[in-house]
Parts: C-alpha cells; structure tokens; sequence
C-alpha cells in the first residue's frame, strides 16, 4: 500500500483520530475509577444514601 | 424495560453495566474492520491516496453534528419534560462531541492542504464547524461555572437550543453559499454519489464511529450519575457535621 506523496498528511490524520480516541476513552476510565473510589470513602466514613443501598451498588 | 424504568438512575446504572461491554465489543470490530477497508481502499483518479482521510474526517463530521442533535434532544427532556437523566446525558455528551468536531476541522485541514492548497479557508462550512465547536467549549464551561447542576442544565438547555440553530447552517451551507468545501456526496437527493469502493468503507467507518459515540456517551453517563451522588453524600456529610 502506497501512500504517495502526501503520506505524512494521511498518517497525521489518521494518528490524531487514534490519539485523541484513546484519550476520551482513558478519561472517562480514570473518572469512573475516581467516582466509585470517592463514594467508597464517604460511605467509609459513615454517610449513607436516604434510600439505604450503597452509593456504588449498581 | 421501558424508557419510564430508565428515568431511575440505578435502573439505567444497570442497564450501562450489561451492554458496555457489548457496545465496546461491537465498536472496536466495526472499526478494525472500517480500518482495514480504509487502507484496502483504492485510490481516487483525483485525489490518490489522500481519499482515505475522508474515512476518518467524515464520521467525525457527522458525529460532530449528530452529538449536537442529541444535546438537542435532550436540552428538551430537561426544559419540557424534565426526564432526570436528560441533563446527565447532555453534560456528558459535550466533551465527547467537542473532540469529535476538533478531530472533523484538524482531519479537514488535513485533508485541505494537499487538495485545495490551504490547511484554513475562512468560507462558510469550515467557519460554521469551528462556531459549533467554540459553543462546544462554551457549553462545558457553562457546566463547569454553576455549582448546583439543575441551575447550568436549564442554562445549558437554553444554549443548546440556541446552539442547534447552526445545524442547518453546517448542512446547507454548501448549498446557500459559493464554497471550497464540497458539496454533501453520502446524504443528498438522489443517492450518494460516491463509488462502492469507497461507499462501503466510509459506512462501515461512520457506523463504527457512531457505536463509539454510544459507548462513551453511556460510559460518560454513568460516571456523572455517580459524581451526582457523590455531590448529595458530600451535602448530607456537610449538614450532619454542621448539626
């Protein structure tokens, strides 16, 4: 498969879409691992949901 | 299940947690499949292998003003029928479309450079692109700036509306105004004008891109849902402390 002479401007375009793809998906990773992480320590410390489940039982 | 169940934030919590993995499975084969395509594909008479950008800039395009369409219809959820999950689903839809409207105008610049001789035109597609994605941007500040978040979903609902106005503008605006873009070659009365060989893959690709769109979304979706209740906990901890 050649490219041709503008190879670089393919590549670029193809890499960003990869680049910023893998981005949102590791962000919205770290958040949830942050969220659930988070209600873990206000449930250790004693705050429970009005409703009486867990903050993280799904 | 029906769509009054997924008003309960735990029901839909639920819900997330048994098609993500689906969702993620489905996407990532539609899109190693589009990929493959892509590269397989031949080159144009014209353009020669600078085509395949169009596999990557046009699903990103469309889902720049599909995610937009969606706010849309959820910035009516909160401001009509007042759905409990229409705020959540357009706060977390922001950001997502946001990157895809960046990777449209980055991918189209791109793409510009070889064939039209400039990465940047200020004509009336690429102008009104770049107007969605600054009011993108203007969307997840609003949502940053107000604390309480029934308070920036009414404000963002309004701009969102405001905001859809530019969705007709983005499609037709290769049809009211003499511009370097070319004019709609998939959706248009007729037919797609494109050939099989290149059809074929950018659907794949554009179909790829949309279940992605879904999986982020619902993924998005349920981290806010849970940064919600960790808002209320913090509340309730703040008040038994203040008693």
């Amino acid at each position: 498969m050649s490219l041709g002479p503008y190879a670089s401007f393919i590549v670029t375009s193809y890499a960003l879409v990869a680049a910023i793809v893998v981005i949102l998906i590791i962000w919205i990773a770290i958040d949830y691992r942050r969220q659930r992480e988070r209600l873990r320590e206000l449930e250790a410390s004693g705050v429970t949901r009005r409703s009486g489940r867990t903050a993280t039982e799904i | 299940m029906t769509l009054i169940d997924l008003a309960n934030p735990t029901k839909f919590l639920s819900l997330t947690a048994r098609a993500l993995p689906w969702l993620a499975g489905a996407t990532a084969i539609l899109l190693l499949v589009g990929f493959y395509q892509a590269a397989m594909a031949p080159d144009d008479y014209q353009q020669g292998a600078t085509v395949k950008i169009m596999f990557v800039h046009v699903p990103n395009a469309w889902l720049a003003m599909f995610v937009w369409g969606v706010m849309t219809l959820a910035a009516l959820g909160t401001l009509v029928w007042r759905h409990p999950l229409a705020d959540v689903a357009a706060k977390a839809a922001a950001p997502i479309g946001a990157a895809f409207t960046f990777l449209a105008l980055v991918t189209g610049s791109l793409w510009g450079r070889p064939m039209w001789g400039t990465y940047w035109e200020w004509d009336a597609r690429l102008t009104s692109v770049l107007i969605l994605f600054l009011m993108y941007l203007g969307l997840m500040a609003l949502w940053r700036a107000v604390d309480d978040p029934s308070r920036a979903a009414r404000a963002a609902a309004i701009l969102t509306l405001v905001g859809a106005l530019n969705l007709p503008i983005i499609k037709f605006s290769v049809d009211w105004w003499n511009t370097l873009h070319q004019p709609a070659s998939v959706m248009r009365i007729g037919g797609p004008s494109l050939d099989r060989a290149f059809l074929i893959p950018l659907l794949v690709m554009a179909i790829g891109f949309t279940l992605l769109f879904v999986t982020l979304h619902l993924a998005a979706m349920r981290n806010e849902i849970l940064r919600r209740r960790v808002r209320s906990l913090q509340m309730m901890q703040a008040s038994q402390q203040a008693a």
